[in-house]
């Protein structure tokens, strides 16, 4: 695995848009952004509405997500191209959604919406409809996803990224800054959990840094490649970003995302907290 | 949620008694800039949220008291502004140039 398997440039992007067997994606949890222009051709998810299980706190089932490709269009061969907003976090974590139900080619386009629009490059408002397909998903692959009980036993023994920011990190406040900051759970982190912010991973247009400069900054920040290792952040976008960074551009073994993150671990009763 | 919400509009439903917000507006030659991608940076420079601005150039953070910074990046420029937020509202404009 390289990074030119996982990420594509929006030059690249941009030439191979309309090209058969290349579905562009866009992803966000606001997808009013989407309706006000997109990549030409480009389908939306919605990672709330199209991407979260509509009742219980979980993604989508099996059957539930082979009815949503199948809507959209999407096919097992297809080349899948994701981008959204917020740096990619909701794109990475729908590229992680993806290799949980075994797509085999899907790819980041490296900067998202915000690189493609800082360039100034063109984005079309016609609606898209490609024809329905028979989706067939793998059975989720739970080597990349960890959940509570192992987040608690991995307290001193594996890696625990904590990719929120520092302020978040050591309970200063409780969600990302532009949210209200009215939240249940208590603040603080997992003990032993190292803050290595996901923003540290990309440039200011959303693009990530090159292999050698994510090389050294995991090293700098205390990361053991001798250890498995869970990313975690609030509800599991951020450490998506993250978990791509770590197993897709940087090849280590045994990471997984916590997509619980700390909306559940800082309402679990019992729970050591350090702040 | 993280994904961000629609930027500007009133203060309605939101406690600024104890809420820190921070928020303003992005402005380019004398007019607002609709679009412009804003982000707030703690004491020692690291992200900490990103919004798109409205149609109406604002944007709107919640913080908590201290010393912040404000960077704007849109496709006419850059500009920031440091801020020194309190509980209750904190208003900045940030020039790009």
């Amino acid at each position: 695995m390289s990074r030119t398997d996982v990420l594509v440039t929006v030059d690249w992007a941009q030439e191979n848009l309309g090209q058969p067997g290349i579905v562009f994606v866009e992803v966000d949890e606001d997808t009013s952004a989407y309706d006000g222009g997109h990549l030409e051709g480009a389908v939306k998810l919605d990672w709330k509405k199209d991407l979260q299980d509509p009742l219980r706190r979980d993604y989508l089932d099996k059957t539930a997500f082979e009815a949503l490709l199948s809507a959209r269009g999407i096919g097992n061969d297809d080349t899948v191209v994701l981008y959204g907003g917020n740096n990619n976090w909701f794109a990475a974590y729908a590229y992680w959604y993806f290799k949980i139900y075994g797509h085999s080619d899907v790819k980041l386009m490296d900067g998202g919406r915000k690189k493609w629009e800082l360039d100034g490059r063109p984005l079309s408002k016609d609606e898209v409809d490609r024809p329905a397909t028979q989706y067939v998903a793998s059975e989720p692959d739970l080597s990349i996803r960890a959940f509570r009980d192992e987040v608690v036993a991995a307290i001193g023994s594996k890696n625990l990224v904590d990719v929120r920011s520092p302020d978040e990190f050591s309970g200063k406040i409780l969600a990302p800054a532009h949210l209200p900051q009215e939240q249940s759970q208590r603040a603080g982190h997992v003990p032993t959990a190292i803050n290595i912010p996901w923003s540290k991973a990309a440039n200011e247009d959303g693009t990530f840094k090159s292999d050698e400069q994510l090389a050294a900054l995991y090293g700098e920040q205390g990361f053991d490649d001798s250890r498995e290792t869970i990313a975690y952040c609030r509800i599991g976008e951020r450490s998506s970003h993250t978990w791509f960074v770590l197993s897709e551009l940087l090849g280590k073994k045994n990471v997984k995302n916590y997509d619980g993150s700390w909306v559940e671990y800082g309402s679990l009763v019992g729970v050591p907290i350090e702040k | 949620m993280c994904g961000a919400p629609k930027q500007g509009g009133g203060l309605a439903g939101i406690d600024l008694s104890t809420q820190t917000v921070i928020q303003g507006s992005v402005w380019h030659d004398g007019a607002p800039v609709a679009g412009a991608y804003v982000r707030l940076l703690d004491s020692t420079d690291e992200f900490t949220a990103e919004v798109v601005t409205s149609p109406e150039g604002e944007f709107r953070f919640f913080a908590a008291p201290g010393e912040w910074k404000v960077r704007s990046l849109a496709s006419v420029g850059k500009g920031e502004r440091v801020v020194s937020a309190e509980v209750g509202l904190n208003e900045t404009t940030v020039v790009v140039e």
